[in-house]
């Protein structure tokens, strides 16, 4: 089973995000840098299909150098082949991204039984990559899945069954491969990267794809902090004394009647 | 011109929130233009009232279905949709001299809620027609034609983008937790819109007439490869997603077993436990319990966060609830900086002592 996870480059944001002062970047001076979450889950279920199954896991970015950082953090994950679609940092659109992925991945004549992705990126939120990628390749595709059981026939993978919740229904999707599905956090539970995987991931070879792009109809013009932040709570005491006064708010807000 | 909103039904009847609010925002969109509103569901005509649309500032309404089109196949569900939009009576096959969806191109906007359905429909037309598309926008404009502003989420909604939308149709989603419930009426966004309008049919009435016809979309190989077949076993309970009350525990629990109390609390007050990422992660609780960007998205009354510190991560999750206190031994926390109310302390105390204190209240 032969797999290529496509994961995005984000800062690592904790307790509060900054804008850059020109209002069209977040400010990373302070922040290191991450995958998507449901991304890292995207690397663990395709590590976990090829230790079952057999076959290699292909890792792929679309980012600026420094992603191969990010590539070599998933090779630490049990990934044994990274791609870096390299930029000069500036932001691609949904449909530039997914005009190179499609590229790098074998055009028409995809070489990998399946393509996996994060649901949606942490940082622009665009929920369509892996959608505009399976229509580029004239593959099935399906979004948002927390469940993936591979059906072989015979010695080769030949269905997925991929399911997900969806307003308090299990919805089930019975794909053929090779397919593109995008996963969420909660399909499983990422392992740490071994000693090993992080010694191996370190002398591996990054191989670089420079691609070239055009901006789509969506243009950012600011980028900016939601109103209300930044406020501050009303104290209501300390320790048990205040619950005197938190019983009085839950009654005034009509939760004790 | 008119914007073209997808609704998603609700197996009880009706639309479901997150489309009426969704509704909400494409009715702005059209009051910025003074174009019409139109609204389409994939199920028989009676899914949704007239009532309910006229309510909403609907002009005209479409129950798409076909014997081949009973569950959910997003792929076919773009199709359809371009089918509509193309020509809402024969559906004939797009021309591409006519524009990216062909036909008479009288949509200017096609609309649905963000969610897994409406984001994964929208993802396909775009993918169809070659058109781009913003997701988990909060408001839109018409600025000229073919061209929208737009304010959306980034970030789950702890980001806020203001961006320009250039594309002869504009396909959007709506992030449904940061539209007001009291703005999916007719009458409050109207009047919000187009402060001029007196005398004009505000819509709100409920003595409007929105007929609903029927369209019968013309699929193509392959649009039904991708089909959900679902189960029936629905969870039984209160939903996180729709819970009037969540009680939230974070890092501070301390570990599995010290749930207990929250549960006592969530119970008392009618309510459900959520938890912050840290807790799914270290596997003390599932992460279908996850408030925050990459778990749910809450809207209750009252969110109790306790011993949690308030990352951007769990904002994004409970930024839709109407009153926040926390429960943290850090007064320092960013969690205090956002809540409405805090108190400091370790919630291992606050917590059973709270929970005496309400029962202490009922008889």
């Amino acid at each position: 089973m032969e797999i290529c996870v496509c994961v995005k480059r984000v800062p690592m944001v904790g307790g509060a995000i900054m804008v850059t002062p020109d209002g069209l970047e977040v400010d990373t001076t302070m922040s290191g840098f991450t995958v998507s979450p449901h991304e890292e889950c995207a690397v663990e279920e395709a590590v976990q299909v090829a230790e079952r199954l057999g076959g290699s896991v292909t890792v792929l970015t679309l980012g600026p150098p420094e992603a191969a950082g990010q590539l070599r953090d998933m090779l630490a994950l049990g990934a044994s082949r990274g791609i870096l679609l390299q930029t000069d940092g500036a932001e691609w659109g949904p449909m530039a991204t997914a005009d190179a992925i499609a590229e790098a991945v074998g055009g028409g004549s995809v070489t990998y039984d399946l393509l996996l992705f994060g649901n949606e990126a942490a940082d622009t939120g665009g929920y369509q990559v892996p959608v505009r990628v399976a229509h580029l390749l004239g593959l099935p595709c399906v979004t948002g899945i927390k469940g993936l059981e591979v059906v072989p026939a015979g010695d080769r993978p030949e269905r997925i069954l991929a399911s997900r919740e969806y307003r308090g229904t299990e919805e089930v999707f019975d794909l053929p491969l090779p397919a593109v599905v995008s996963v969420k956090e909660g399909i499983n539970l990422p392992r740490y990267p071994s000693l090993p995987g992080r010694l191996r991931a370190k002398r591996a070879t990054i191989e670089t794809i420079e691609p070239s792009w055009e901006p789509d109809g969506l243009r950012k013009e600011r980028l900016r902090v939601p109103a209300g932040a930044g406020k501050k709570a009303q104290v209501l005491g300390a320790g048990t004394e205040a619950v005197p006064a938190l019983v009085s708010l839950l009654d005034e807000l009509g939760m004790l009647s | 011109m008119t914007v073209l909103c997808l609704i998603e039904t609700d197996a009880g009847g009706g639309g479901v929130d997150a489309s009426m609010r969704a509704l909400a925002v494409a009715r702005g969109l059209a009051g910025s233009a003074d174009e019409e509103l139109a609204a389409a569901w994939f199920g028989p005509a009676e899914a949704v009232s007239p009532g309910e649309l006229a309510a909403a500032g609907v002009g005209r309404a479409w129950a798409i279905g076909s014997a081949e089109l009973s569950g959910y196949a997003p792929l076919a569900w773009a199709r359809a949709l371009a089918g509509l939009a193309a020509d809402p009576v024969t559906g004939s096959a797009a021309d591409p001299a006519a524009g990216p969806l062909g036909g008479s191109g009288w949509i200017s906007a096609i609309v649905a809620a963000a969610t897994d359905h409406g984001n994964e429909v929208l993802a396909h037309l775009g993918a169809i027609t070659g058109l781009p598309m913003a997701a988990n926008c909060v408001s839109a404009a018409r600025i000229a034609p073919g061209k929208c502003r737009l304010v959306r989420q980034r970030w789950a909604g702890s980001l806020i983008e203001d961006a320009v939308l250039a594309a002869p149709v504009a396909l959007l989603t709506v992030a449904a937790d940061a539209v007001p419930a009291d703005a999916v009426l007719a009458d409050a966004v109207l009047a919000e819109v187009r402060p001029a309008a007196a005398g004009e049919p505000a819509g709100g009435g409920g003595d409007a007439e929105v007929s609903v016809e029927v369209y019968q979309p013309e699929l193509a190989d392959g649009d039904l490869t991708v089909l959900a077949a679902e189960s029936a076993d629905r969870r039984s309970g209160v939903s996180l997603a729709s819970a009037r009350v969540v009680v939230g525990g974070g890092r501070g629990v301390g570990g599995p077993d010290g749930f207990a109390v929250l549960e006592e609390l969530a119970g008392l007050l009618g309510g459900v436990v959520g938890v912050s990422r840290v807790v799914t992660s270290e596997g003390w609780r599932p992460h279908r319990q996850q408030v925050g960007q990459t778990g749910t998205k809450i809207t209750p009354e009252l969110y109790l966060a306790c011993g949690i510190s308030g990352a951007i991560q769990h904002m994004a999750g409970c930024q839709g609830a109407k009153t926040i206190v926390a429960i943290n031994t850090d007064s320092g926390a960013p969690i205090v900086t956002k809540a409405d109310y805090a108190v400091i302390g370790d919630l291992h105390e606050v917590l059973p002592a709270l929970v005496e204190a309400i029962k202490a209240r009922r008889p």
